[in-house]
């Protein structure tokens, strides 16, 4: 059944007309106790991966690491069905950063932190602090994963707290190196587990 | 007809209510690349806003594929009617760099791309190879271009596979340093056509 108000179609054949907005909230992840990941698998647990969105948007709130200043925040993603989160990567990343004690100020493009074709997880910001009131926020955007034609960019950043403690942003951009539909993203940290925070995947709507 | 739920007003005359969330983001208009020299945004042209209606307008481009080796994907902008595409510019282009050999990992301002009050397409995204899996893709964000007070100035961020085998991360901002209301966007090839690639245009609330 059409909704027609003053003869313009609001809503018909089971979906709005009307503009709903360009931004769609699919999946919200919060740790409700300490995890070792933190994935979002197409298909899964209501999670849209695939060619309904042409962008997506990943955003990291608050996430909090169960060991202190040796951990980092990183990604991976995977296709089909695989788990195995190892797909080849070329990488850039910025280190921007701060301490509190005014001690040393840095923008610096880090080698620590890039990847030349390999298959390791990915940094998003590196050295957590772990104080009960440090955290990390940040956001990545995946362009068109399931394309079978193009190589799949990223761009990304991670602001928050590191090891000093200073401000630290990390800026970081690459491509995953295959022409696979990735179907499946996954989050960690390099060291033990992700104690607290939320991520959330958003798809730009591509009409 | 009214849709009421609940006492509440959802749908009436035409619209929905205005207390029903739609969204800060709206998209405006996409278009697609298919062998194109040009694609343009003009302002009351094929739905396009570009006006006062929305404060920031951002451009999301993905898969932009040059018909050319190496050619930089670019824009400018243009007032009322004109065509020139020549709008004075002052701006500034940092980039990281990273091989897939490992090799030049890099953080640089690059003076070969920024402009100094320059009027010609200002890049985007820098040298996308044209292998069949190369690409580039980014986001492009002009504040109140419609005023007549200010200058208009823009944050790009954008990354490639450069030249098909470098990881290319691109910081880029600026104004158009006219108080002359713009009306337009353009984007093309340095050189070549955009063999294929999407545009997609969205106003901020």
């Amino acid at each position: 059944m059409a909704i027609i108000s003053n003869a313009v179609t609001i809503a018909d054949a089971g979906a709005f007309s009307a503009s709903l907005g360009a931004m769609t909230l699919i999946k919200t992840i919060t740790l409700s106790s300490a995890a070792g990941t933190v994935d979002f698998v197409n298909g899964a647990s209501s999670v849209v991966f695939d060619d309904t969105y042409p962008i997506y948007k990943f955003v990291f709130n608050n996430m909090h690491p169960a060991t202190e200043n040796s951990t980092n925040f990183t990604f991976q993603a995977d296709v089909g069905t695989g788990t195995s989160y190892a797909q080849n990567i070329t990488s850039t990343f910025i280190q921007i950063r701060h301490e509190e004690g005014d001690g040393a100020t840095q923008l610096v493009y880090s080698t620590a932190g890039d990847q030349a074709g390999g298959t390791a997880f990915q940094q998003m910001f590196r050295s957590l602090e772990g104080d009960s009131d440090s955290s990390i926020c940040g956001e990545l955007y995946v362009f068109n994963p399931s394309s079978t034609t193009f190589v799949k960019h990223f761009i990304g950043q991670g602001f928050g707290q590191n090891a000093a403690p200073a401000a630290f942003t990390a800026k970081i951009a690459g491509y995953f190196n295959t022409t696979t539909a990735l179907t499946r993203m996954r989050f960690k940290m390099s060291t033990g587990n992700i104690d607290a925070g939320t991520i959330k995947l958003y798809g730009i709507k591509d009409s | 007809m009214t849709v009421i739920s609940n006492g509440t007003n959802l749908i009436n005359n035409g619209t929905l209510d205005s207390g029903i969330p739609t969204g800060a983001m709206t998209l405006i208009k996409t278009l697609t690349a298919s062998s194109s020299a040009t694609l343009d945004f003009l302002n009351g042209t094929s739905n396009v806003v570009f006006d006062g209606t929305y404060k920031e307008y951002v451009f999301k481009f993905y898969n932009i594929h040059p018909a050319t080796n190496g050619a930089d994907f670019t824009f400018q902008a243009d007032t009322g009617t004109n065509t020139n595409y020549n709008i004075a510019m002052t701006t500034t282009y940092i980039r990281a760099a990273h091989g897939e050999d490992d090799s030049g990992d890099s953080l640089t301002y690059d003076t070969g791309r920024d402009q100094a009050e320059g009027t010609g397409f200002l890049q985007v995204i820098s040298g996308i190879g044209n292998d069949a899996d190369g690409n580039g893709n980014g986001t492009l964000h002009i504040f109140s271009p419609s005023s007549s007070t200010f200058v208009k100035h823009f944050i790009i961020r954008s990354c490639t596979s450069y030249e098909d085998s470098i990881a290319r991360d691109m910081f880029i901002a600026g104004y158009f340093n006219t108080t002359t209301a713009l009306t337009r966007v353009r984007f093309k090839m340095s050189s070549g056509n955009i063999d294929s690639g999407i545009i997609k245009m969205y106003g901020i609330k």
